[in-house]
């Protein structure tokens, strides 16, 4: 689903941000993304959802070498990841069902199929009642959600999440959390990059670690699982 | 295409107080650009109604056959160059200094002038290489005594014509530029202002054209309407100089549809740059 071959990313003003980086995610696979602020974890997913290239080794997403890759081809990539941000990144002056629909009317969706797909996935985040809300209306929980909903709308083989309940109290965590392990149960893959060592802890799914642009970290090739993340810091 | 549209309006919907901004920055810059069109073109008038002026005066030797000057008038009537030849009898010449000159008031005897025939050549053809070479075929005919088109006059005349026509396409230029700018920085304004909603569409899986279109769609409605609000302030100013100053001329339908449409294209063109930069950006 991710390969990362020997990734190096360099940028002209902040210097090395990854150093020889190789991982690989599963189709289906759930995986924490771990590390201090700054360690690379946002430019690893910035490369998985093209948004960079890297400078030297290869990203596959999907199958795709993301390293030319012709401009044309990312949106069609882009669509096959769903993409979930701290920030929930919605639109202000449109409501819950209009962002999710917005996702789906830019895919060219046919406009008939479109009310009944929004209404389906807001009801599978738990938000079927929240549909005309606007996002200031709503929780922060409450918008992550939406924010789910609206990366699921094209059944994306692989969810990638930034921090997605770093704004959120425990109830909300919990539920959202909650949510991406019913997503990746439908056999989505799952990468979640996250600073809340409590909920890297408390599951044993897969954790990968970075520090200063490496990894560090690996609990599918190492022996010990979650417990052995040691220098994460908790924000 | 519909949803493009509903993405045009609702951008526009979204930010009145920009979308006003825009449209009124791009019709005063093509309003800046409008009143120097104006002014070229009345400058270019002016000249071109002075140029109209430019005429050869061959004056003929006394006794010249009838016969031989209308031959000549034949001749030079076909030189590609010649719009028409007028015959001016002595007694004409005489009418026409008593009318233009006072100290021909009390002449009344016209023998001492002399018949001459009137030339004006066709637009075009009056610069002053053209009607020296007119002048000199003129002065082969043998009852040709002298020749004269104020060749002074005619250089000046084309001198001032030049500048002015560089100095039009230079400033032109200049002030296309300068409103190309400005409007560009506009537009920049508004993709800015919609650069999360942009980011989020990309995210989503849009494709850079179905994210560009309705930028430029927005932009091309506001460099028309920015444009039309333009036409309607140059023709304010030019009512206002034609009733108040002097009499002016106005661009005539051709040309303001294209100034117009131009402005579409600058908004167009502005957005266009504009949002690609911004893309390659993020």
């Amino acid at each position: 689903m991710i390969r990362f071959s020997h990734v190096v990313k360099e940028y002209p003003r902040t210097g090395l941000a990854l150093n020889d980086v190789t991982f690989r995610v599963n189709k289906g696979e759930f995986a924490f993304l771990t590390g201090p602020s700054g360690a690379g974890k946002s430019t690893i997913l910035r490369l998985v959802i093209v948004e960079e290239t890297p400078t030297a080794g290869e990203v596959r997403v999907s199958g795709s070498l993301t390293s030319g890759l012709p401009r044309a081809e990312i949106p069609r990539l882009r669509r096959r990841i769903g993409v979930v941000f701290q920030d929930f990144r919605l639109l202000e002056d449109r409501t819950a069902e209009e962002n999710v629909a917005f996702a789906l009317e830019v895919t060219g969706a046919p406009r008939e199929g479109i009310p009944a797909r929004v209404s389906r996935l807001l009801t599978q985040v738990g938000l079927a009642s929240k549909g005309t809300s606007y996002p200031k209306e709503l929780s922060g929980g409450e918008q992550q959600r939406v924010a789910i909903a609206r990366a699921l709308v094209n059944d994306p083989v692989l969810l990638v999440a930034d921090e997605p309940t770093g704004n959120l109290d425990d109830r909300a965590t919990r539920g959202v959390f909650q949510l991406l392990r019913d997503i990746n149960a439908a056999g989505t893959a799952v990468l979640m990059a996250t600073h809340n060592l409590d909920l890297v802890k408390r599951n044993t799914y897969r954790v990968i670690e970075v520090n200063r642009g490496q990894l560090v970290f690996d609990s599918a090739e190492g022996d010990g699982g979650a417990a052995t993340v040691t220098s994460s810091t908790p924000t | 295409m519909r949803l493009t549209l509903r993405e045009v309006m609702l951008g526009m919907r979204r930010s009145p107080l920009l979308s006003t901004l825009s449209v009124v920055t791009i019709a005063f810059s093509l309003f800046a650009f409008g009143l120097f069109g104006l002014l070229v073109l009345n400058v270019d008038r002016a000249l071109r109604g002075v140029e109209e002026h430019v005429e050869i005066v061959a004056f003929l030797a006394d006794g010249t056959l009838p016969e031989s000057i209308s031959a000549a008038m034949g001749d030079i009537s076909a030189f590609p160059e010649v719009a028409r030849v007028d015959q001016v009898s002595p007694e004409q010449a005489l009418a026409r200094a008593r009318a233009e000159l006072p100290e021909f008031q009390d002449v009344f005897d016209a023998s001492f002038l002399p018949p001459s025939l009137e030339i004006r050549l066709k637009e075009g053809h009056r610069d002053p290489g053209t009607v020296k070479d007119v002048t000199q075929r003129i002065q082969t005919y043998p009852f040709v005594d002298d020749v004269r088109y104020g060749e002074d006059w005619v250089k000046k005349l084309y001198d001032i014509r030049n500048i002015a026509g560089a100095a039009g396409i230079a400033l032109g230029l200049l002030f296309a530029a300068v409103a190309v700018i400005i409007i560009g920085t506009t537009i920049r304004m508004t993709v800015l202002a919609r650069s999360r909603e942009i980011s989020i569409m990309r995210l989503v899986g849009a494709t850079d054209g179905f994210v560009r279109l309705p930028f430029l769609i927005d932009g091309f409605l506001k460099g028309l309407v920015g444009g039309l609000l333009a036409l309607l302030l140059t023709w304010g100013a030019n009512w206002l100089i034609s009733h108040n100053l002097i009499q002016t001329f106005f661009f005539d339908p051709g040309i303001a549809f294209l100034g117009v449409l131009g402005g579409g294209i600058i908004g167009l063109l502005g957005s266009a740059l504009s949002v690609g930069r911004h893309l390659r950006r993020v």
